[in-house]
């Protein structure tokens, strides 16, 4: 069966990419790069441009020993949502250097229907009594919620439905920018920051912060401190890689 | 941490029960991955000494005019020495390798390895005999490639790695005639014990002036770098198996309860401090089984999912005694078994069972531990991969009754060597310094209720460990 010619109407590369997919699919690890082009009738440049793009979002995996490839972790877990557990083990490292580094305490949390659900938490690094928050919902105003609601499918959020005109604009200044913020809006003199953390297929899976003293923060204007922030950001980039999102 | 470089090295599985690694690799990797993180800190004169953390028990053997290992070291899994070391337990002068290396004769420490290779070398224990042939686990190993190889290397040891051979006396620190004989081990192939913080090389393999001041075992390494520096402190590295270290002081406490005598650590010019060590052959190694064996799960971490799918184990127990039990049973007969099952049970169940086990384990060496030490336990500080499993920890603290705590950095292994070479170079001024950079990350609290009901439950676990001795050795 040949793929060299697209059918009308559809999108070649992508046509082209599931051929490649069914063939690796097939083959058990078996194949390279010249076998596969071979298989599926393309030139072996393009196929490897297509198995490269695969690589890097994780369909395809490749043996560095023999440069084999084989179906990728990423659509082996396709269609299940991320194991939590799973995700407070890809992220307990950068988690624990966020919290020794800024000094404060560190959540990871995702959605459960409406709910803003702490997956991991790491305490704030002062050796102070402190209660393990694993579990446990958190309001879905904190800075963790609203990256997550900025994110949330619309499809999958009921409270999409229900947001103001004010709560949509933030969440949409959230979706671009790349942080949300919590100026002591729930706990007075509290505040916290929380980045997004994407998964395999590039959504966004969860969300990571820190909260403390709101001073400690932001400044005076309640613009997050440099330092902290990109403290926030780089540990969220850092588990969205270790997820093997595609940008990170 | 400013730098991190890891590289693995290949397993080698000649036969059942072998398990060797390639001495040459894994200097090769040492030379590659220390050279990197040299490169990568930003001024290399920042980087003050070396520290050495090492899997114990692991035997080389090599020449000492050439730097060629005799044979592929044998690695601290490896069980070709079990019928060496029945035949020795049963001569009548047995009792002396207890009473001297405060370790009953096991297949598992490095003793009868190097013995095993003197036996089945070609000529090797001729060439032994004639000063021709060096000895050393893996720091030593290092060390004498480091420090110049054959061009002046230093053959020197830890002394808590010289404590896992079966050839030291555990009180003198040094190695016993005896103990040599008994093991006929030439005393000519045998490096010079040293203390784990202190001046034993400079590293001329990879910087003209850089000091090795730190070698630990990797278990020890783990201790120190947790900061458990005062008697009773303990912690418990949870990875592919368990190994639980509570610290006893400088005086050594005799084991009758099935944990080892081992040595903590020594800083140069002080006494050696001592440590209890229950070490449990299979952990997360239980987990990968219900993984690559059973495929119940696809990731290690998904086994805390599948165990919260069930509120208890509804009556099942799963004793892990694949090649046997260690600590504090040391049962090399054992076999694992799945006890209680009905129809009742599903695979929820089987994954609680299997995290309870590992808790269950950690109870059973706590226990043996406290019979022989006296000392209470007031917190049992963790790390490895399996502390991110909060089902497992809180089951410890239930089962144990007592607090358990994560430390900020997981990585305490290579912590503890780091902080022994610092140590002996001034960065930090004593012990007292590296405990205020612990910080805590994490704790579980026992519940009362649940830590009663563990309680009565206990018995149930042990009926289930004996059926596993009972069924390897019927």
């Amino acid at each position: 069966m040949a793929y060299g010619r697209a059918v009308p109407g559809s999108v070649q590369s992508i046509e082209r990419a599931a051929a490649i997919l069914q063939v690796v699919a097939g083959s058990g690890g078996t194949l390279g790069v010249t076998d596969i082009a071979e298989a599926v009738g393309l030139a072996k440049t393009t196929a490897h441009s297509l198995l490269r793009t695969l690589l890097q979002v994780g369909f395809v995996a490749q043996d560095p020993a023999t440069g084999r490839y084989s179906l990728g972790s990423a659509l082996l877990r396709l269609g299940s949502a991320l194991d939590a557990n799973e995700l407070r083990a890809r992220a307990s490292n950068w988690a624990d250097a966020l919290a020794a580094r800024s000094g404060h305490a560190v959540r990871l949390a995702t959605l459960s229907g409406d709910e803003v659900v702490v997956v991991h938490h790491v305490f704030r690094p002062d050796d102070s009594a402190q209660l393990l928050e694993v579990g446990t919902a958190l309001p879905p105003g904190c800075a963790l919620g609203k990256v997550l609601r900025a994110h949330s499918h619309p499809h999958t959020g009921s409270r999409s439905g229900t947001r103001s005109a004010a709560t949509g604009t933030e969440l949409a200044e959230v979706r671009a920018r790349g942080w949300a913020a919590d100026r002591a809006e729930h706990q007075p003199g509290v505040g916290g920051i929380a980045a997004p953390v994407r998964g395999a297929g590039g959504l966004v899976v969860a969300a990571l912060g820190i909260s403390g003293a709101q001073s400690a923060l932001f400044d005076v204007r309640g613009v997050p401190r440099p330092l902290v922030l990109s403290m926030v950001t780089d540990a969220a980039h850092a588990v969205s890689r270790e997820l093997g999102s595609p940008g990170a | 941490m400013v730098a991190v470089r890891q590289r693995e090295h290949r397993q080698h599985f000649p036969r059942p029960g072998w398990v060797e690694h390639d001495p040459m690799e894994i200097w090769a990797n040492t030379q590659r991955t220390a050279a990197q993180v040299l490169a990568d800190v930003p001024a290399t004169g920042e980087v003050m000494a070396l520290g050495i953390a090492n899997q114990r028990e692991t035997t080389v053997v090599w020449d000492r005019d050439t730097g060629r290992p005799v044979t592929r070291a044998l690695v601290w899994q490896d069980t070709r020495t079990d019928e060496l070391v029945t035949a020795l337990a049963a001569r009548p002068d047995a009792a002396l390798v207890a009473e001297r290396s405060g370790m009953a004769i096991a297949g598992y420490f490095s003793g009868p390895r190097l013995r095993w290779i003197l036996d089945h070398v070609p000529r090797a224990r001729e060439r032994a005999e004639a000063g021709q042939l060096l000895f050393g686990t893996m720091e030593t190993w290092l060390i004498w490639n480091l420090t110049g190889g054959p061009d002046g290397g230093v053959h020197v040891t830890d002394v808590t790695n010289a404590s896992r051979t079966l050839l030291m006396d555990v009180r003198s620190c040094r190695w016993d005639p005896d103990l040599l004989a008994f093991f006929d081990v030439p005393a000519a192939m045998l490096p010079e014990i040293r203390p784990s913080v202190g001046v034993l090389g400079t590293a001329t393999a990879l910087s003209p002036a850089l000091p090795i001041t730190g070698a630990l075992g990797d278990q020890q390494a783990a201790l120190f770098g947790q900061t458990c520096f005062a008697p009773g402190e303990a912690k418990c590295t949870y990875g592919t198996g368990s190994f639980l270290l509570q610290n006893t002081g400088t005086e050594l406490v005799r084991t009758r309860s099935g944990s080892i005598s081992t040595v903590a650590y020594q800083l140069a010019g002080e006494p050696v401090h001592y440590a209890l060590e229950g070490s449990v052959a299979v952990a997360g190694a239980l987990v990968q089984w219900l993984r690559d064996g059973l495929g119940l799960i696809s990731s290690a971490a998904e086994v805390e999912t599948l165990a919260r799918t069930v509120g208890d184990n509804g009556g099942c127990y799963v004793v892990p005694a694949f090649s046997g039990l260690l600590a504090p049973h040391w049962r090399g007969e054992a076999r694992g078994l799945v006890a209680g099952l009905t129809s009742y049970v599903t695979k929820g169940h089987l994954a609680r069972a299997a995290l309870e086990a590992t808790g269950w384990q950690t109870r059973d060496v706590v226990q043996a531990m406290a019979a022989d030490s006296g000392l209470s336990l007031p917190a049992l500080r963790v790390d490895g991969g399996m502390t991110t499993n909060n089902l497992l920890m809180q089951f410890v603290a239930d089962a144990l009754d007592t607090p358990v705590v994560r430390p900020m950095v997981g990585e305490t292994v290579s912590l503890g060597a780091a902080y022994a070479a610092g140590l002996a170079v001034g960065l930090w001024s004593d012990v007292e310094a590296l405990r205020r950079n612990w910080h805590r990350a994490a704790q579980w609290t026992p519940s009362p209720a649940r830590a009663q009901a563990l309680d009565a439950e206990y018995p149930t676990w042990e009926r289930a460990v004996r059926l596993s001795i009972a069924w390897g050795a019927p």
